[in-house]
């Protein structure tokens, strides 16, 4: 157990390292300019844009760029925990290029958002990927198969964007059964929005959450449909019908128990990747998660910002591998870890 | 009153391309404490023969008909709860491939205890004894510890072992076993079937034993059916097969076992392929592979008659008495030696 962690750790530091080397290159390949953005565009005078690259070490190789980023992470410091020292990594993403607002706060203001979307859209997509992938396998070809792949057709084929924007016509101004964007605290009242609380957060979440699990649910419908019916067919099912078990235990115990081992793999992944930002359903209803942060930060060429949710989807993604690959190893024994 | 009384039983299966008929006016008894071998090459319908008994066809896509008596009462009439409830208790069933029968996501133990509690008000402890015992009877080493391993840490071998005794443990009347040796090696093979007719003294179980291997029917069967394209074409107890066989299709299957003594650069074979059963032959359904054919064969389909002067023997071909006494005893003669 102990050899698997430090290998899957040592794998996950050579993995952060080549997509944040990545992001890096892709920005200096781009033709981009931040200090001239930073400088007023068109109008910035020669003093402003030497200063800008002098100060934020723009006019210096890549490379030693790339290591002063990589210094601000590890750099060791103590915080105290009360009276007590606690010697650990600085975690600085740095600064904005243009805002200089710290982008350790800006992660971290946007991530719960994109953390309620996605797993409250997690939820919501199991549910229906569940339901309506085991009785479509249950009664293949019958109408709710039917319906049911009709369903994984239009939730495949349909935009995010364009379904947000329908759901917010409909749902949201027609029929003025849900806000049609914006942001509830969770916690905190929001001045802005004059709104807080569990209520009017889950409220404001009710059409990003569909938005964004239609495309989710269809695929795991196919998937979870494909899956039981595979394993419906297997001889252990066959031996435990003929042990005379009734359905209900074969399908609990036997089908479902071995079908849903991939998904949990997928689900993981899945979520993983989400949490770097659900980038088009954020921009419907102007959620300001980690996907509107990204975008905004790209167009400016606002390096750090843009560093900053890789930084925070690379993790993400690592831990949830990490936590699938751990819990599969406790549902599905024959890849259990000696 | 035989356990098992199987009378013209049909099972055909509604595909897209038309009505497959796998079984076609199956009939055969089995008595208490006797073994009978089901006979015959893939695909003629000795195994949807068994899983119709027990009603695990596709339900949706079948059509059956024709009576299954057990202990007097019709298996194929039955709800599927009564039917739920003589499953995996008065009759079990073992399968043809040990490495997929068990679901590898659970201990062996939680398997065998799941065939008791389904049957017998007993508590947990005293199922996982039962399993326990069970294993040791099937000759399962460490048998204690062994409940709590995956299907996955067991050979070939060992995993039919514990089928047979998930399949024995509620102490059933007949045991259907459904080509139980053919996807071991052959020394496992051997080493199964001795398990199994050990078992059958000691647990007084009937058995059917389906199989495509002549052999496997000799060292286990008292009766043997003949199957060939859904139909039974011979019925005898196992010592009438092998010294007074009355149809081509067994004389086939006698003259293609291996031998030792002679020196073949082949293995002698029945020419021809099994013929579809969407669309079977006029006639004997033999007809189109049979060396001795005639024109009757084309067209009328020869009924199960008794061989006269033998009790008990059936057999289903237009041959004459003389011939088919005459060809028997000519292929007997070059290989009941090495049936023994």
């Amino acid at each position: 157990m102990l050899q698997f962690l430090i290998r899957r750790v040592l794998w996950a530091a050579l993995l952060f390292v080549s997509v944040t080397v990545v992001t890096y290159v892709i920005f200096f390949l781009a033709p981009a300019n931040p200090e001239r953005q930073i400088c007023g565009g068109e109008r910035a005078t020669t003093a402003c844009l030497d200063e800008v690259s002098d100060k934020l070490a723009l006019d210096r190789p890549i490379y030693i760029q790339y290591s002063k980023f990589l210094w601000r992470l590890v750099e060791p410091t103590v915080s105290y925990a009360g009276p007590v020292p606690v010697p650990h990594p600085k975690f600085d993403l740095g600064q904005s290029f243009i805002t200089q607002q710290s982008v350790n706060t800006i992660v971290k203001n946007a991530a719960p958002v994109t953390a309620a979307l996605v797993f409250g859209g997690a939820i919501l997509w199991l549910l229906i990927g569940l339901s309506a992938g085991i009785f479509s396998a249950l009664r293949p070809r019958s109408l709710l198969d039917r319906v049911s792949m009709t369903f994984v057709l239009i939730g495949i084929s349909a935009h995010p964007v364009w379904l947000g924007l329908i759901f917010s016509y409909f749902f949201g101004f027609k029929l003025g059964i849900a806000p049609i964007t914006g942001y509830c605290d969770f916690f905190n009242p929001n001045e802005a929005f004059g709104c807080g609380g569990p209520l009017d957060w889950a409220h404001h979440m009710i059409l990003p959450w569909f938005t964004f699990a239609i495309l989710g649910s269809a695929l795991y419908v196919r998937m979870i449909r494909a899956n039981v019916m595979d394993t419906m067919n297997e001889d252990y099912v066959r031996t435990a019908r003929a042990k005379g078990a009734p359905e209900t235990q074969v399908m609990r115990s036997h089908i479902l128990r071995n079908a849903l081992l991939p998904v949990v793999t997928m689900l993981g992944m899945d979520i993983g990747l989400s949490l770097g930002g659900a980038v088009f359903t954020e921009a419907v209803y102007s959620l300001p998660g980690l996907g509107g942060v990204a975008v905004q930060a790209v167009n400016q060429y606002d390096l750090p910002i843009v560093q900053g949710v890789v930084v925070f989807s690379t993790v993400a993604i690592i831990v949830f591998n990490l936590i699938v690959d751990i819990l599969y190893g406790w549902i599905d024994p024959r890849i259990r870890l000696e | 009153m035989p356990l098992l009384e199987v009378s013209d039983l049909r099972t055909h299966f509604r595909t897209d391309d038309g009505i497959v008929k796998a079984v076609d006016g199956v009939s055969f008894t089995v008595d208490k404490g006797q073994t009978l071998g089901i006979v015959g090459e893939s695909g003629c319908g000795k195994s949807v023969t068994c899983l119709t008994i027990m009603g695990l066809n596709p339900k949706r896509s079948s059509i059956i008909s024709g009576e299954a008596l057990f202990k007097g009462s019709d298996l194929l009439s039955m709800s599927p709860r009564q039917l739920r409830e003589i499953r995996g208790d008065d009759i079990a069933m073992i399968f043809q491939d040990p490495m997929t029968s068990l679901n590898p996501v659970h201990t062996i133990g939680r398997q065998l205890i799941e065939a008791v509690l389904l049957h017998r008000d007993v508590t947990k402890k005293q199922a996982r004894a039962r399993a326990v015992e069970l294993l040791k009877a099937v000759g399962i080493p460490r048998a204690e510890r062994r409940v709590y391993d995956y299907p996955h840490q067991f050979s070939g071998g060992m995993r039919q072992r514990v089928m047979i005794a998930m399949a024995l443990i509620n102490d059933p009347d007949l045991l259907i076993a459904d080509e139980p040796t053919t996807a071991l090696d052959v020394t496992t093979q051997a080493q199964i079937l001795r398990l199994m007719k050990q078992l059958q003294r000691e647990f007084g179980s009937a058995i059917i034993m389906i199989t495509h291997d002549l052999g496997v029917v000799a060292e286990t069967a008292d009766d043997v059916v003949v199957m060939y394209a859904a139909k039974v074409v011979e019925r005898a107890n196992v010592d009438e097969i092998f010294t007074r066989p009355r149809m081509p299709y067994t004389w086939g299957l006698i003259g293609s076992l291996p031998r030792l003594d002679a020196d073949v650069d082949r293995l002698v074979q029945i020419g021809g392929q099994p013929p579809s059963l969407l669309n079977p032959p006029r006639g004997c359904r033999f007809h189109t592979r049979c060396p001795y054919v005639m024109n009757v064969c084309r067209t009328e389909e020869p009924r199960l008659l008794p061989v006269p002067g033998a009790d008990g023997h059936l057999q289903a071909c237009h041959l004459d008495e003389e011939t088919k006494q005459r060809e028997a005893e000519k292929l007997l003669a070059s290989t009941l030696a090495e049936v023994g």
